[in-house]
Formats: C-alpha cells, sequence, structure tokens
C-alpha cells in the first residue's frame, strides 16, 4: 500500500503523480522532487553497471521518519518514485519490486497507446480545453463542444494506468 | 597463596579483555617464561576452523595469564564466557624422579582432580628443561624418564597434553625450536577449547532462543547470553562476529515490536512500553554504556535505553571495522526506526523529548564519526552523514517552534514551562562530556535557553546542511532546506533573508516544471514581497497567482484584488506605470485582420480583432489596451507596391498564436517546429531576382538559451515601448476567459506596420507582451491611377473581332461623372461599339461593389468612353471589341517553286520563320482623366493564314495553285474565293477548277485552290494575279459586321512551256530487256514549243541568216545511282528558236539494279557566254581540261551542287579562286518553260544471268 505514486520524466518533470491523503499533496509533491536528488546520485553511481545488470530498482532512495521513498528507473530514464508509510511494515524489499514492475508494464501501456505522446502528463481526467490550446493533430479526441471549447477525451490507457495506481494505493500487496 | 587471597578481579568489559589461561605448578618458573610467552603468542596467526560451516579465520590469540585457583573455575549453571578459564596449564621444571615422587606428582594429581571435578579437559602440562641443572646433577636419569613419567601418569592416551619446553631463556636454535613446538600446541590446545566451549555455549544460547515463546522468557536475560557471546568475540577481535551477535538481537527485538503491533504480545515488551522519562541521546564516546547494560540487566530499561545501547554496542563495533559511514547510516535509520516503535508500541511520550533525543542523538553520532576521522574522509563522505545534518536541522526547528522560539514575541510562559520540561529530561550532562565545550547537550541546552541562541545554532545548522547538500549535488535537498529557513526568517520577520531562498526554490521548481511546489512557495514569496514592500514584484507574483488553476478560487481572487486595490488606489506619483508581463494576466489567442490580406490603402480602414484569454479569476476593468506598431517604409522593395500586396497577400487573416507552456520545462518535444520560409531579393531596379535563399523565422525561439525560459519572473525584461504609432482600444472588461477586442485604425502613410507590443493598462498597472510573436504586419499603401489594356485571349486575331480588357486602377484618383478615357483611332483598327456592353467597379481587395453600362460614343478621329464612377482605390474593368483590318497584308507567302520571284514584305510585317503568324502592331494613345499626358496602348495582331502559290504545268497547259494554310487555333469558313489578274488582260483567263464556295479550314490545316490558265493569243511574259477569299470564324453564328476578305497578290513569269524534253531507254540490240550491267542507250530528244518569244531574247540568242538559235546545255543526273552514265553526261547544244526543231542525244547509261527504275533526270540550263568583263584572261584549256562550269544556280537546291560534287570534278560554285576568270554561265530554265514529258516513267530492268547475288532494291 503506497501513500504516493508518482512518474517523473527524463527531464524531471512530474507525468504523473498521485498520493492518497490528497490534502496532503503538497508534502508529497516536495517529498518526491526532493527524493530525485537520491534517484540522480543512484543512476550516476550505477553508471554503466545498471544498463548492464538492468537492475531497473533503485531501492529505498531515503527514509523519514514517517515514510519511506523507494525508487526505479527504466531504461530511457524516466522514474518511479513510490512513498510508503514507514509503520507499514508488511512492505518488504521483494513487495516494492514486484509494485514497480506492475507499474513499469502498466506505463509500458500507455507508451503504446499511440493517442499519447511520450512526455505529455498521463492526463486521466476528463478535461474542457480550449480549442487553440490543443495543437492540430494532437494527440487528443477531441470533442467539440461550442465553437471554442472542446472536450478532451482521456485516452483510455491512461484510465487503466490510473487505474493501477489506484488499486496499488489501496490494496496490501 | 597470596594470590588466593586476592578478590576475584572484576571483569573488565574493555578491548584489553583477554582469553584467560590458567597457570598452576612452579609459579617462579612461570613468570621467568611469561614475558617470552605473552610476546611470542600473538605473533604468529592460526587458522581457526569453525562449526556450522562458518568460514575458518587466521587468529590472533592472545590471552590473559592467571593463577591457578579452584574458583575460577565456572560452576554448574554459569554462564559467564569472559571469566571462563579455556585452559589450564601446569608448569614444571622437574628433572628429578626422587622430586617428582615426592611432590610433583602429588601437586599434579591435585590438579587434575580439581579439573576433573569441574569437567574441564583444556589442560596442559609443560616441562622445562634447563641445561644447565642437568649439568649440576649427573646422576640425573635421562630427561625422557619424567617426561614418560608424567605422561604415564596424567596424559592417558593424551600424550600431547605434555609438552617439554628447554632452555627457554637461551638463545639458541633448540630454544626457538622448542619455543615453536610449545606455542604451536598452546595455539591450537586454545583453539579447541573456544571451538568446544563456544560452541557449547552458542548451542545453549540457542535453546534458549528457542524457548522464547515460553512465557516466562525475558528478552532481556537472553540479551546478556548473546551479548556474552558477542563479548568473547570482541575480545578474540573477531569484531564481525561479534556484531552479528548485536544484529541478531536488533532484528529480534524489532521483530517483537512489529508483532506487537499486530497484536501478538509478548509479556516482557510491556515493560519497555513505559512512558519515556529520559531522552539524553545516545552514548557513543565509551565503548560500553555500563549503566545502560546494568539497567538492561535489571530488566529496568526503556525502549530507548535498550536501542541506545544497542547502537553504542553496534557503532563501537563498527567503527572497530572501520566504517564509520556504515554508523551514519544505521544511526539514521535507527532514529527513524525509534520513532516509529514508539508510536507503534504507544509509548506516552511528552512533546519535544522525542525531537531532543533524536537531535542530541545526531549530533553525538556526527561528533563521535567526527572524532575518528580527518577532515578530508569527512569531506568526501558528506553523502553518509548529511541526513544526520537534515535531521538534526529539521529536529530543532521543531523544537524551537514548540518552545515559542521562533515566533516574533518570543517564548510565553506556557512556552517555558515546557522547555523546562524538556530540559529535565535530558538529566545532567554526562562526565565524559562535561569538558567538551561542543557537546550536543550543551547546544541543546544552550538552544533551548534564548530565542537568540536558538536562532544562531538552528542558522549555523540550516548553513552547514545547505552547505554540505549543495557540496554533493542534492540540490533540491538544498533548496527544500533553504525554504524551510525561509520559512523560520518569514516568522522572525526578516523577509529580506527569505527572499533569497524562496527565489532559489522556485526557479529550481520552475525549472522542473513541479507545478504544486511552484504555487505554494509562490504563495510564500507573494507574502514575503509584499512585506519588503517589493511592489512591482509583489503584484507580478500576484498575477501568477490570480492565474494558478491549482489555488482555490478564493486564493485567486484574493491575489487579483490585490491587483486592484493597487492600481486602484491614488499614485502619489501621478505617470508612474508599474509594468507587468502579461502573460500570467491574459494571453493573446488570435488576431484577426479585416480586410482579411492585412492590406489597406492610404485613407483605408483596417480593423484587427484580437482575442485576450483572460486569466484572472473575476472581471477586470482595463482603461486600455494599447498595440504598439512600428512603421518602417520599405522603398523600393517589390513586395511592397501595391500590386504585389494585392495580388499576393491572400490569407485568411487570422493569426494564431501559440499557447505558452509557461510553467513547464522545456523538453526536447516541445520546442516550437522551425518556421522556414523562401526568401527572394530582387534587384530593385529591373526586378531581376538577385539573391534566394531560406530563412528560419523562429530562430530566437529555437536558439534561446534553456535557463532564460524561467526568467519569467524576472520583471526587468519587460520594458515599456513608445512608439508614435498605437492601435488603442479604450474601457474594456476583460471577462475570465476569452474576450474580443477591436481595433480600428484609418490607414495614413504608406509602409509596413508591424505589431510590436500589447499592453494593457488597469490604473497604473500595465500589463505588457513585450514581443507579439509570430510577427503580425499590415501595410498600407497608395497608388498611381493606371489603365491596362490587354487581350483577353493569348493573341489577338486579325480580321475578325477581337475583345480587349481595360482595367482602370484608379488608385488615390476618384473618378467623377464625366470622366472618359478618349482614344485616337487608328487607321487600320475599328473599336466595335457594342450597345450592352458594361463596366463592372471593384474594389482593390477584388470585392464587386457596382457594375454601369459603358457609354462609348465614337467620332471619326476619337472614340470616347465615360468612365463609370467609381472611388478611390477600386479597379474599374470593362471589355472593347477591336477589328484589325486585313491591310492589304497581301504579297505574303513564299513560293514552293524555284526562280518565282519572292513577293516583296511589307515593312513593318515581321516575318517569322516556321509557322508563326505574321503580325501588325496598332498603337493607340489614349488620354486619361488623371493626367494630362497621353497612354499609348500597342496591341499586336496576328494574320490567321500564310498563303503560297504554285504555277503547275501539263504540257502547254497552265496552272495556278494557292495553298491557303490556317495558322491559328481557330476554325474559319471560307467562302468566295477569287482570283483575277490586275493587269486585266482580256486574252488572259482564269478558269476557276473549285467546285465548292463554301469551304471550312480548321485550325492547322490547309486549303488548296487551282485556276486553269487559258489564252488565245500569245502569252504574257508575266501575270500578276490577286488571291482573295472571304472568311468568318466557323464558331460564331452571325457578326454584327461584315468582314474584309483576306486577299492575296502574286505574280507569275515566265509561264509558257518553250521545250520539251523527252527521254528513252532502250536496250541493247537483240535483247528484250535492260539487263543490269549491260550498256543500254538512252535518247534524249529535246524539242522547241513555240517560235521567238519576247522571253528568248537575251545573251545566249544568236542569230544567223534570220535563223536564231540560242545555246542550251543539258545534263543527265541520276540522284538515286540507279544508273552509271557512261561518257559524257552533258553537253552544250545550239537550239534553233523554231517551233518543232529537235536535238536528239544519245547516250550509253548502264543499269545498276533489277527492276523498274525511275529514267535519269535529264536537265537544260541556259548556256550564256561569258561577259566581257571576264574575257581578258581566259585560259581556254583550264576550263576544258577541268570542265569545271562557274554554274550561275541562283535559288538552285542543294542536292543538285552534292551531285556536281559527287561527279568528282573540281567544283568551283565557289567563285572566289576564279574570280576574273572568262566562264560561261549556266542560268537555269524557268520552271513553267521547260516540259519533262517523260517524268515518272519507269524502264524494266532484269537481273542478268550470271548474277549469282540477286539484289533487290525497294525504293
Amino acid at each position: 500500500m503506497a501513500v504516493c505514486i508518482a512518474v517523473i520524466a527524463k527531464e524531471n518533470y512530474p507525468l504523473y503523480i498521485r498520493s492518497t491523503p490528497t490534502e496532503n499533496e503538497l508534502k508529497f509533491h516536495y517529498m518526491v522532487h526532493t527524493s530525485l536528488d537520491v534517484v540522480d546520485e543512484k543512476i550516476s553511481a550505477m553508471g554503466k553497471a545498471l544498463v548492464d545488470q538492468r537492475e531497473l530498482y533503485l531501492g529505498l532512495l531515503y527514509p523519514t521518519e514517517d515514510y519511506k521513498v523507494y525508487g526505479y528507473v527504466t531504461n530511457s530514464k524516466v522514474k518511479f518514485v513510490m512513498v510508503v508509510d514507514s509503520s507499514n511494515t508488511a512492505l518488504r524489499d521483494n513487495e516494492i519490486r514486484s509494485m514497480f514492475r506492475k507499474l513499469h508494464n502498466s506505463y509500458t501501456d500507455v507508451m503504446c497507446n499511440p493517442f499519447y505522446n511520450p512526455g505529455d502528463r498521463i492526463q486521466s481526467r476528463w478535461a474542457l480545453l480550449p480549442v487553440s490550446a490543443s495543437s492540430p493533430g494532437g494527440p487528443y479526441f477531441l470533442c467539440p463542444i461550442q465553437s471554442r471549447w472542446a472536450l478532451l477525451l482521456c485516452p483510455i490507457q491512461s484510465r487503466a494506468f490510473d487505474n493501477m495506481v489506484t488499486s496499488m494505493m489501496i490494496q496490501v500487496c | 597463596m597470596d594470590a588466593s587471597e586476592e578478590p576475584l578481579p572484576p571483569v573488565i568489559y574493555t578491548m584489553e579483555n583477554k582469553p584467560i589461561v590458567t597457570c598452576a605448578g612452579d609459579q617462579n618458573l612461570f613468570t621467568s617464561v611469561y614475558p617470552t610467552l605473552s610476546q611470542q603468542l600473538p605473533r604468529e596467526p592460526m587458522e581457526w576452523r569453525r562449526s556450522y560451516g562458518r568460514a575458518p579465520k587466521m587468529i590472533h590469540l592472545e590471552s590473559n595469564f592467571v593463577q591457578f585457583k579452584e574458583e575460577l573455575l565456572p560452576k554448574e549453571g554459569n554462564k559467564a564466557l569472559l571469566t571462563f578459564p579455556f585452559l589450564h596449564i601446569y608448569w614444571t621444571e622437574c628433572c628429578d624422579t626422587e622430586v617428582y615422587k615426592a611432590t610433583v606428582k602429588d601437586d599434579l594429581t591435585k590438579w587434575q582432580n580439581v579439573l576433573k571435578a569441574h569437567s574441564s579437559v583444556d589442560w596442559l602440562i609443560v616441562i622445562v628443561e634447563n641445561d644447565a641443572k642437568k649439568k649440576n646433577k649427573t646422576n640425573i636419569l635421562p630427561r625422557t624418564s619424567i617426561v614418560d613419567k608424567i605422561r604415564n601418569d596424567f596424559c592417558n592416551k593424551q600424550s600431547d597434553r605434555c609438552v617439554v619446553l628447554s632452555d627457554p631463556l637461551k638463545d639458541s636454535s633448540r630454544t626457538q625450536e622448542s619455543w615453536n613446538a610449545f606455542l604451536t600446541k598452546l595455539r591450537t590446545l586454545l583453539l579447541m577449547s573456544f571451538t568446544k566451549n563456544l560452541g557449547k555455549f552458542e548451542d545453549d544460547m540457542r535453546t534458549l532462543r528457542e524457548k522464547r515463546t515460553e512465557p516466562g522468557w525475558s528478552f532481556c536475560e537472553y540479551f546478556m547470553v548473546q551479548e556474552e557471546l558477542a563479548f568473547v568475540f570482541e575480545m578474540l577481535q573477531q569484531f564481525e562476529d561479534a556484531l552479528v551477535q548485536y544484529d541478531e538481537l536488533d532484528a529480534l527485538f524489532s521483530q517483537y515490536v512489529v508483532n506487537f503491533g499486530a497484536g501478538d504480545g509478548a509479556n516482557w515488551l510491556t515493560f519497555f512500553c513505559q512512558p519515556v522519562k529520559s531522552w539524553n541521546g545516545l552514548i557513543l564516546r565509551k565503548p560500553i554504556d555500563m549503566e545502560k547494560r546494568e539497567s538492561i540487566q535489571r530488566r529496568e530499561a526503556t525502549l530507548l535505553d535498550l536501542r541506545s545501547y544497542l547502537f553504542s554496542r553496534q557503532c563501537t563495533l563498527l567503527l572497530f571495522l572501520q566504517r564509520p559511514w556504515e554508523v551514519a547510516q544505521r544511526a539514521l535509520e535507527l532514529l527513524h526506526n525509534c520513532v516509529q516503535e514508539l508510536k507503534l508500541l504507544e509509548v506516552s511520550v511528552p512533546p519535544g523529548a522525542l525531537d531532543c533525543w533524536v537531535f542530541l542523538s545526531c549530533l553525538e553520532v556526527l561528533q563521535r564519526i567526527e572524532g575518528c576521522c580527518d577532515r578530508a574522509q569527512i569531506d568526501s563522505n558528506i553523502a553518509h552523514t548529511v541526513g544526520l545534518w537534515s535531521y538534526a536541522t529539521e529536529k530543532l526547528k521543531s523544537l524551537g517552534y514548540l518552545c515559542g522560539l521562533v515566533s516574533e514575541k518570543g517564548p510565553n510562559s506556557e512556552d517555558l514551562n515546557r522547555t523546562v520540561d524538556l530540559l529535565a529530561g535530558l538529566g545532567a550532562e554526562r562526565p565524559e562530556t562535561a569538558n567538551t565545550a561542543q557537546s550536543p547537550y550543551k547546544k541543546l541546552k544552550e538552544a533551548l535557553s534564548s530565542v537568540e541562541a536558538f536562532e544562531k545554532h538552528y542558522l549555523d545548522l540550516s548553513h552547514a546542511t545547505i552547505e554540505m547538500y549543495t557540496s554533493i549535488g542534492r540540490i533540491r535537498s538544498a533548496k527544500f532546506v533553504g525554504k524551510d529557513l525561509a520559512e523560520f526568517y518569514m516568522r522572525k520577520k526578516a523577509p529580506q533573508k527569505a527572499e533569497i531562498y524562496l527565489q532559489g526554490a522556485l526557479k529550481n521548481y520552475l525549472a522542473e516544471g513541479w507545478a504544486l511546489p511552484i504555487t505554494h512557495t509562490r504563495k510564500q514569496l507573494a507574502e514575503c514581497q509584499k512585506h519588503l514592500g517589493q511592489i512591482e514584484n509583489y503584484l507580478q507574483t500576484s498575477s501568477l497567482l490570480a492565474s494558478d488553476h491549482h489555488l482555490t478560487e478564493e486564493e485567486r481572487k484574493h491575489f487579483c484584488q490585490e491587483i486592484l486595490d493597487f492600481a486602484s488606489q491614488p499614485s502619489d506619483n501621478p505617470g508612474h506605470k508599474i509594468v507587468l508581463p502579461m502573460q500570467s494576466f491574459a494571453q493573446l489567442r488570435d488576431l484577426h485582420f479585416d480586410p482579411s490580406n492585412a492590406v489597406v490603402h492610404v485613407g483605408g480602414v483596417l480593423c484587427i480583432e484580437i482575442t485576450m484569454y483572460s486569466q484572472m479569476p473575476v472581471p477586470v476593468h482595463v482603461e486600455q489596451i494599447v498595440v504598439n506598431v512600428h512603421f518602417s517604409i520599405e522603398k523600393n522593395n517589390y513586395r511592397k507596391t501595391a500590386e504585389w500586396l494585392t495580388k499576393h497577400k491572400t490569407s485568411n487573416g487570422i493569426i494564431n498564436f501559440p499557447p505558452e507552456t509557461a510553467p513547464f520545462p522545456v523538453s526536447q518535444n516541445s520546442l516550437p517546429a522551425l518556421e522556414l520560409y523562401e526568401m527572394f531579393e530582387r534587384s530593385p531596379s529591373d526586378n531581376s531576382l538577385n539573391t534566394t535563399g531560406i530563412i528560419c523565422r523562429n530562430v530566437h525561439m529555437l536558439l534561446r538559451r534553456q535557463e532564460s525560459s524561467s526568467s519569467l519572473e524576472m520583471p526587468s525584461g519587460v520594458a515599456l515601448e513608445e512608439g508614435a504609432h498605437v492601435l488603442r482600444c479604450s474601457h474594456v472588461t476583460l471577462e475570465p476567459g476569452a474576450n474580443q477586442i477591436t481595433f480600428r485604425t484609418q490607414a495614413k502613410e504608406p509602409g509596413t506596420y508591424t505589431l510590436r507590443q500589447l499592453c494593457a493598462s488597469v490604473g497604473s498597472v500595465w500589463f505588457v507582451l513585450p514581443h507579439i510573436y509570430p510577427i503580425v504586419q499590415y501595410d498600407v499603401y497608395s497608388q498611381e491611377p493606371q489603365l491596362h489594356v490587354e487581350p483577353l485571349a493569348d493573341s489577338l486575331l486579325a480580321g475578325i473581332p477581337q475583345k480587349v480588357k481595360f482595367t482602370v486602377t484608379t488608385g488615390h484618383y476618384t473618378i467623377k461623372n464625366g470622366d472618359s478615357l478618349q482614344l485616337s483611332n487608328a487607321e487600320a483598327m475599328l473599336i466595335l461599339c457594342q450597345a450592352e456592353s458594361r463596366a463592372m467597379v471593384y474594389s482593390n481587395t477584388r470585392e464587386q461593389s457596382s457594375d454601369a453600362a459603358l457609354r462609348i460614343q465614337s467620332s471619326d478621329k476619337v472614340t470616347s468612353i465615360s468612365l463609370p464612377v467609381a472611388p478611390a482605390y477600386h479597379v474599374i474593368e470593362f471589355e472593347l471589341e477591336v477589328l484589325s483590318l486585313p491591310s492589304a497584308p497581301a504579297l505574303g507567302g513564299e513560293s514552293d517553286m524555284l526562280g518565282m520571284a519572292e513577293p516583296h514584305r511589307k515593312h513593318k510585317d515581321k516575318q517569322k520563320t516556321g509557322h508563326c503568324m505574321v503580325t501588325t502592331d496598332h498603337k493607340v494613345s489614349i488620354d486619361c482623366p488623371w493626367s494630362i499626358y497621353s497612354t499609348v496602348i500597342a496591341l499586336t495582331f496576328s494574320v490567321p493564314f500564310r498563303t503560297t502559290h504554285a504555277l503547275l504545268s501539263s504540257g502547254t497547259r497552265k496552272y495556278v495553285q494557292v495553298c491557303v494554310q490556317n495558322l491559328s487555333e481557330l476554325d474559319f469558313q471560307l467562302s468566295d474565293s477569287y482570283l483575277v489578274d490586275t493587269s486585266d488582260s482580256t486574252d488572259l483567263q482564269l478558269v476557276p477548277l473549285n467546285t465548292q464556295s463554301q469551304q471550312p479550314i480548321y485550325s492547322k490545316q490547309s486549303v488548296f485552290f487551282v485556276w486553269e490558265l487559258k489564252w488565245t493569243e500569245e502569252p504574257p511574259p508575266s501575270l500578276h494575279c490577286r488571291f482573295s477569299v472571304g472568311f468568318s470564324p466557323a464558331s460564331e453564328e452571325q457578326l454584327s459586321i461584315s468582314l474584309k476578305p483576306y486577299t492575296y497578290e502574286f505574280k507569275v513569269e515566265n509561264f509558257f512551256t518553250l521545250y520539251n524534253v523527252k527521254a528513252e531507254i532502250f536496250p541493247p540490240s537483240g535483247m528484250e530487256y535492260c539487263r543490269t550491267g549491260s550498256l543500254c542507250s538512252l535518247e534524249v530528244l529535246i524539242t522547241r514549243l513555240s517560235d521567238l518569244l519576247e522571253v528568248d531574247k537575251d545573251e545566249a540568242l544568236t542569230e544567223s541568216d534570220e535563223h536564231f538559235s540560242t545555246k542550251l546545255m543539258y545534263e543527265v543526273v541520276d540522284n538515286s545511282s540507279n544508273w552509271a552514265v557512261c561518257g559524257k553526261s552533258c553537253g552544250v547544244i545550239s537550239m534553233p528558236v523554231a517551233a518543232r526543231a529537235t536535238h536528239r542525244v544519245h547516250m550509253e547509261v548502264m543499269p545498276l539494279f533489277a527492276g523498274y527504275l525511275p529514267l535519269p533526270d535529264v536537265r537544260l540550263f541556259k548556256y550564256l557566254p561569258h561577259h566581257s568583263a571576264h574575257s581578258s584572261q581566259l585560259d581556254a584549256d583550264s576550263w576544258i581540261e577541268n570542265d569545271s562550269l562557274s554554274v550561275d544556280k541562283h535559288g538552285d537546291d542543294q542536292p543538285d551542287s552534292s551531285s556536281l560534287k559527287s561527279r568528282g570534278s573540281v567544283h568551283s560554285a565557289c567563285s572566289s579562286e576564279h574570280k576574273g576568270l572568262p566562264m560561261p554561265r549556266l542560268q537555269a530554265l524557268p520552271a513553267g518553260q521547260v516540259f519533262n514529258s517523260s517524268s515518272g516513267t519507269q524502264v524494266l530492268v532484269i537481273p542478268s544471268q550470271d548474277d549469282h547475288v540477286l539484289e533487290v532494291s525497294v525504293t
């Protein structure tokens, strides 16, 4: 059971971030952002060895009093960060590993979606966008409502991803 | 013995502990050997083989040798290992059997019995031999006997339990050898003892551990047992093994806590759940914290005590193992873990107590590590320790907040009480740190003592942490700590110090696009800027926040209101503007021009409609929205001419502005696409292409530094441009979302106007969009009135009505009522007036505005076209029909015939080669109302036909053939063809052989007309004819006017036949047919058909006896090489000029091929004597021998001259070398004068019989 799951782009901006106690969203944003320091450190420390061994799991990035932050990096340097409550002693390394693997699979599905542009935020909500805001031929199904507004239909794969994250946050793995 | 009186030596748990070995027997002997023994024993390592498959280890053994006492032997059930004697040695130097029997044996037996009683089997008997003693006592038995005796008596089967040490104090090889053997034995036995005893201990310990589920089991008891093992390992310097013992204990305890949390409580654990009363932190400066150990032993330890003690032991061992960084890492884990465990076990902890404990512990660990490492090591391992620094900072901060040390007013009484309670829990400072100035205890106490002291310590810690994070590249963590620091400064009402940290953090978040942290930090920054009175910055941040969707509606409204409040308050410095970037306030979405091509003429009205997307949560009243326009005149630029602008600049007039993705970092794929354009630079003078290339219009977007994307925060980048040209729109209320704003302007000066900046002013606040991108321009032009006349079709055809389009571009001139175009009539061009012709009036943007009937008045000299009324910058278009009269274009056309006189060309007509039409130019001068000068328009008409004529003969009958070729694309109908003799001789008759009076002539086709010439009397030497044919376009049904016919004049000369030439070929005599290879005879018959005529009177005519004769030259030429002419192929004959005069020529020819062969050509030339001018230097021989003739064949065709060449004679047609030679001249007879009656006949030639090869030539 994770309290926060984040997918971070190669350039270190968040592609997706979600946390369960929503009132504390900001705290987790800060925490995940800060954890990138350690992720960067680990990636550069592993260097070539990482590529050779194909070990994507970075392990515990750093513990805090209340949370443990784990990291995972894909071959394309997309990072997954998972924050787990420290009191949750049921989650051992192996469970975290398997959760990351599931997350990675789900993310791969998102990437496989032809309507998803790599580097775009993984949108999972309905959004009302001005027509001009979307590039023509963009990755979305735009369903015009009025002349200037269009409903952005979120790609289905992103919903699947969102559901997967939700399940990871709820169930005890 | 006095040793027995000594009290038991206290076990001192220090590194100095060594395994105990007891010594019995001769104490003096042992004392003498001891120094060497204790020195030699650890010198050599020994391999220690371990049970349970543990890896063997090399171990340096040391021992603590004590005098043997029975009390030392452990009693049954005593588990102490540290005091356990691992080996018992009996020392003796007895060499005398008597002595042995008397005392030593008894002593040994007693010793053995004691050992046996305690079931101790680890013993050794050492017999020291001394040569000196031996010498003194000569009667001694051989030394072996004593050893043997002892072995016999005691070492039952264990002979190795008795060793001999020879002369231990001497320095000889034998001594050395004996020492080595002894030491090896000693080490081996010691290790055996360790293995056995530790193994037994471990077994017991395991048994005890397995009982942990039993009710009475105590963790503390077990702890002590396993720690004993750890001590022994430590004693043996096996720190790794010792650490394992503690780690096992740690894990066991942790598991109990976890299980307890899961509801599986162990009784003994409840004891650890007692409220925390003391929080004095870890103590790492002593190897063993006896105080804590005893409290565990007494089962009085709290959880923190146990954890502290356990960690202090682990720390000690790790430091022995030279792993200080693991200490730091484990410390952080431990501290986090303890906090969690206390929570889990629901231990009541006074507020702040844990913070104190953690703070002290962090500093203690750090100081302990610093104490055992040098500066360089520490600096290179910051990554390991920085977590502790950060944790300590965090804890100190929360203590500060708890104790009211951060607030502006300082702590209140409640805070002070809390502080006192917290300090009480620290207890007294421990003696070992009492003398240290910077001890954690002192630091904490000082920090909590006053606001100032707290600030000092907190800042020290924070700065140290930030510095460390920065130095190892953990920028994000450093910024995060910095933000805490900023918060502290804000609490302390020192916003000027907070700002830099907030800005730094914000920049970092902006660079990486973390929306929520950006919003949060910006909110803090706004407050900071507000306190600092940085109005501009505050307003800018506010505008960013007001447009931030991560804030609640109320917060956004608040920040928006802040801006509006500021804007509405009267400024003490009127005219002072606060310039803010527009991006956050509103975004320019699109722009729409009307007229859509963004081109207006001077005085025209241009509308620009923009869509602004307001980001504000509430409607904002904007006093004015201003667009600064940059004006530039580009002279001599083809692109900026009115024609070019109105024709080429066609767009839909809508420009979309890309939505700015402001808060997100620029990733690779979000860069704008390249905007490439072709570029043509034309020369101003002749409009030719000078250079061409491709330019990238948005290079400034692509090549800008990535970092600068965060400069959005910098207000300094926005500069207000002051321009003379502005578009203004006043009093606009911008609703949240999209707003349409329309600017109207009247164009004044011609040139290019570029929209530069967009400003919206709200009171004294100006929101400025510094650059409008993509570039938006509109053009203003002025234009001179102009008249264009151009044919509707590709080319105008003469003779039929053609449409011509008149285009009047009014430019700045306004066409008034009564303005007209005055066309001076050209002679041969009619302007056909049609009643229903209309003029269309368009605006310059090609929108039709009106149409009007055109009034055309024609007099004989001038045609006046009255123009419809049209405003300036409009276009009037109308069409007129014109007709070019076929002004006797006439002696055109080329004759097919040789010797025909070429018709003369009219000087103006341009004859082009091939099938181009003959053209005629007509110039019309037009007077326009706007100019005093006339405009001269040239119209070019093409004659659609080409005509040729030919004279045909049949004996003496003559025919004239006229060929009319249609060169145009149109089909025509020809009618009423006439051929008349212009000389009007009555004698001559032209009889038409044409059957049809009407005949179509299609495009690119020809029609032939034939007339027979008939005369009654003597034919005239020449004939002037005029051919005329009526024509009209085939497609058009009815023409308003009757068209003039097409005429063609030509002259025919010398058309009367004078000679008839007849050639015949006869087979050789006696043969029926000609055969190849055999000579045949060619007979040429030249017959004069008429008497002397006018045409015969020339130089060749000679008169003798009233008989006229003329000289002719004949020539037989076979161009197709069918025949070989044998002998002379030409000759000169004198021909009587009389009717029926005949000349016969015989020649031999040989057919070269078989088949029907055409006869060779026979040609006749007039043979003219040389002129007198040529005669002087005539060398008769030369021209006879050479057979060279100067042939005056004007108009002779090429094959003819080549046939001359082929005959092999030195050709002399080129006259330069014969210049001046008196040469007779040949003149071809005009075609009409010679009739070849045998032309077209063929002769059958059969192949010769002896031919083996039959050649068939098909021609």
